[in-house]
């Protein structure tokens, strides 16, 4: 069946097409068959970062289409790297980037570690503890902020129960000591799972025989844990961190969800400071400059993961 | 330690990467810490040289 519709397909082949096709090498073929591809990739990703690095180097501004932008070299990098504004939003984005990859290690190893043990419902448990990841930061943005509702929300209820202090005397999207908490707190929350999942999968990929021959040679179970466990994990654990600190660094919905950047600018991070630069204030030349710093930043940061995930994988 | 600096001299893909890799860590360093202003004027340049370094040490023999 199949043989007669290829040479169905053969015969409907215009006869000069045909001819063509059979001169062609193997390589060329291939390259035929790529191309669109390429051309997609370089349509979509290569030729905007090109643009984007050119009009760096511009005082180009979107709004202004019909005015030719002006060719100002690396003032615009200039400015951003002597401005104090954006220096204080990197700390932000650096508080938040260092406490929710913190927490969701920490957290989500001891789930994955927990899960691993086999005991009744634990496919339950883990449905359930993977739910909040689901979510779309939207959603979660919004809900959470009833929660630190001071009036009516169950977070302050919470910490009110266990510290005595009246619910509505703190107000924890409002403040400024207690706002960069307040986004740790919700993107912890949501995506410790995706970190759990990782560390389960490191765990469960461990061979049962390993720890027999560990228990045959009476090793403990804390020796068993720091050297069979801890570094068979590592791996997977390098690569949640990796996947996480790429996600924060470039954090956005959430955060603009639950707290605009405010209060005043303390956790403005940086994604949200370079929206506010392209797209409110109009400073397109300025903001690619922007998008090209922190491109290269992600950039090295991803070099360096991927490194060290080679060099713990060939241990 | 000299096995470092042989390997740089040596052109080896190892010893280079991590050059890279702590050029790279410094500048994502200066970047972001809270103490001078200057370390962060000057943490772009290093993260960038960092970051090419990597790319072309990357392609260095074993």
């Amino acid at each position: 069946m199949s043989d007669k519709t290829a040479d169905r397909v053969a015969a409907a082949t215009p006869t000069h097409v045909a001819r063509k096709i059979r001169g062609l090498s193997d390589r060329a073929i291939a390259w035929i068959f790529v191309a669109p591809t390429i051309f997609l990739l370089l349509a979509v990703n290569i030729f905007p970062l090109i643009w984007t690095v050119r009009l760096s180097f511009t005082d180009y501004k979107a709004n202004r289409i019909n005015r030719e932008p002006e060719w100002i070299g690396l003032r615009n990098y200039e400015r951003i790297l002597t401005d104090s504004d954006i220096w204080l939003n990197m700390q932000a984005t650096a508080h938040f980037l260092f406490w929710t990859i913190f927490f969701q290690v920490l957290i989500g190893f001891t789930l994955a570690w927990l899960i691993n043990k086999k005991f009744k419902g634990n496919d339950l448990w883990t449905t359930i503890i993977v739910l909040p990841m689901m979510l779309s930061p939207a959603v979660v943005g919004n809900f959470w902020k009833f929660l630190y509702q001071p009036q009516i929300g169950l977070f302050n209820y919470i910490i009110a129960f266990f510290t005595g202090k009246d619910p509505s005397s703190f107000e924890m999207l409002g403040s400024v000591d207690l706002a960069p908490w307040s986004i740790v707190i919700v993107d912890t929350w949501m995506w410790t799972p995706f970190v759990m999942l990782i560390c389960l999968a490191g765990l469960r990929s461990i061979p049962d025989y390993i720890y027999e021959a560990a228990e045959i040679d009476r090793a403990s179970k804390l020796r068993q844990f720091f050297t069979i466990t801890i570094p068979m994990v590592l791996p997977f654990l390098m690569l949640a961190v990796l996947f996480r600190g790429i996600e924060n660094f470039k954090m956005f919905d959430l955060v603009v969800q639950l707290t605009g950047g405010g209060p005043g600018s303390t956790t403005e991070l940086t994604s949200i400071n370079l929206k506010r630069e392209a797209f409110e204030k109009w400073r397109t030349g300025y903001a690619s400059a922007y998008a090209i710093i922190l491109f290269v930043t992600v950039f090295g940061l991803a070099s360096i993961y991927v490194k060290a995930l080679n060099k713990v994988k060939e241990r | 330690m000299s096995n470092f600096f042989n390997g740089l001299l040596r052109l080896r893909r190892g010893p280079w990467e991590m050059l890279a890799t702590i050029i790279i860590a410094v500048g994502v360093f200066m970047l972001m810490q809270p103490f001078v202003i200057w370390a962060f004027t000057y943490s772009f340049i290093v993260t960038l040289v960092g970051t090419v370094m990597f790319i072309i040490v990357s392609h260095f023999p074993e």
